[in-house]
């Protein structure tokens, strides 16, 4: 979104300095480059997800997907995670809180 | 004592690794270290040329790993340094004529030998590549300050880690303080912030670059060259010395500081 506000500045005739742009096209083209992640990062991320969430809630681990999804402006990590209970605990943190 | 392996990269040609290598091992010379400069750029070498060397070569590396002559024989001595050595890349052949096992262990054998062993890396992410890093024990990344390098840097980062070589620091080349200041150039801390990596040093955009590589003279030898005083410092860094990073560059133009000085006056 910053790169909006690049893009907006430039439209509006406020003088944005090439160097913005720069670093800004960079931040975002890092974003994609880094985000071809091997399978093992990915495995090694959704078994420490598991082992997190597994505290608070029932997951169905089987059919629980980890993905990143690439957008124009930005990198997304999505979670299908199905719950198939609330744990006691998880509900006494909420009502202490 | 074992002497540490660098590692001079940048994914991205033509960003200054050659210019870097040769700098830095002269000055370190100049500081009375035993180096030795490997030019792992096998069919484009170049090393040979900005020392002022290639009219000494008679073997080379490869000649080296298939065993044509001994690896002392193939080491050019510098006359003008004492300690300064070059080990220059073969121009026939092609970058699959070394592997990295032979390399790693091309290094090793003159790591017994120098306090510094410092290995120009060809362009690219292949074998040359490959080759180049597998004797290092550390790594420099060279980068000039736009965005189709600074991308490269991140990329060989990201594959120097893989291959186990942390840490790896970083060396901004042809900064233009005029342009930083105008907004024109990306910053150090722009560049250091989107890398995260640490900062080795900063050398200034010189045309007296372009002239001692005319004369195949590296730059640190002259003392009034703002790119040489910033590769001087950087040595001096490399041996562990704390030597405080210049925020435009690393050199310490007189003349700049003299105007200041004369203006804060009136
Ligand atoms: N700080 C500088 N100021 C001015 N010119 C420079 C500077 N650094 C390097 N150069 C010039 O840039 C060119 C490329 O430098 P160099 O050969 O060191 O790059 P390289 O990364 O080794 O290239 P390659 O990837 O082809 O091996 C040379 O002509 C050199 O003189
Ligand atoms: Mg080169």
């Amino acid at each position: 979104m910053i790169l909006l506000d690049v893009l907006a500045k430039m439209f509006t005739k406020e003088s944005v300095s090439s160097k913005d742009i720069a670093r800004e096209r960079l931040r975002l083209v890092l974003v994609h480059d880094r985000s071809s992640v091997s399978p093992n990062f990915l495995n090694a991320l959704k078994e420490d997800l598991i082992k997190v969430i597994r505290e608070y809630m029932d997951i169905d681990e089987e059919s629980l997907s980890v993905h990143l999804e690439n957008e124009e402006n930005s990198v997304a990590l999505v979670a299908n995670i199905p719950v198939k209970g609330f744990k006691r605990v998880a509900n006494d943190v909420e009502v202490q809180a | 004592m074992k002497g540490r392996a660098l590692v001079i990269t940048s994914g991205k040609g033509g960003v200054g690794k050659t210019t870097t290598t040769a700098n830095l091992g002269t000055a370190l010379a100049m500081m009375g270290k035993k180096i030795v400069l490997v030019d792992s750029d096998i069919g484009l070498r170049n090393l040979d040329v900005v020392m002022g060397l290639e009219n000494r070569i008679v073997f080379d590396i490869v000649d080296v790993v298939n065993g044509n002559c001994k690896l002392k024989q193939a080491l050019i001595k510098d006359k003008r340094f004492e300690g300064l050595f070059l080990l220059p890349a073969a121009q026939t052949k092609d970058k699959t004529a070394v592997t990295p096992h032979q390399m790693k262990n091309l290094v090793n054998e003159l790591r017994k030998d120098f306090d510094f062993v410092l290995v120009d890396c060809p362009a690219g992410i292949e074998q040359g590549f490959k080759n180049a890093i597998s004797g290092a024990d550390h790594a420099i990344v060279v980068a000039t300050p736009e965005v189709s390098s600074v991308r490269d840097a991140d990329r060989i980062i990201g594959l120097l880690e893989a291959a186990g070589l942390n840490g790896p620091q970083l060396l901004v080349n042809r900064l233009r303080g005029k342009m930083v200041k105008k907004g024109d150039m990306m910053n150090i801390e722009d560049i250091v912030d989107i890398l995260s990596i640490d900062l080795l040093g900063v050398v200034p955009e010189d045309e007296s670059i372009v002239v001692s590589t005319n004369r195949g003279e590296p730059v640190v030898i002259e003392t009034t060259s703002r790119a040489g005083a910033a590769y001087r410092r950087i040595a001096r860094r490399i041996t562990g010395e704390e030597v405080p990073i210049l925020s435009l560059d690393e050199s310490n133009n007189f003349v700049d500081r003299f105007k200041k000085i004369l203006k804060l006056a009136r």
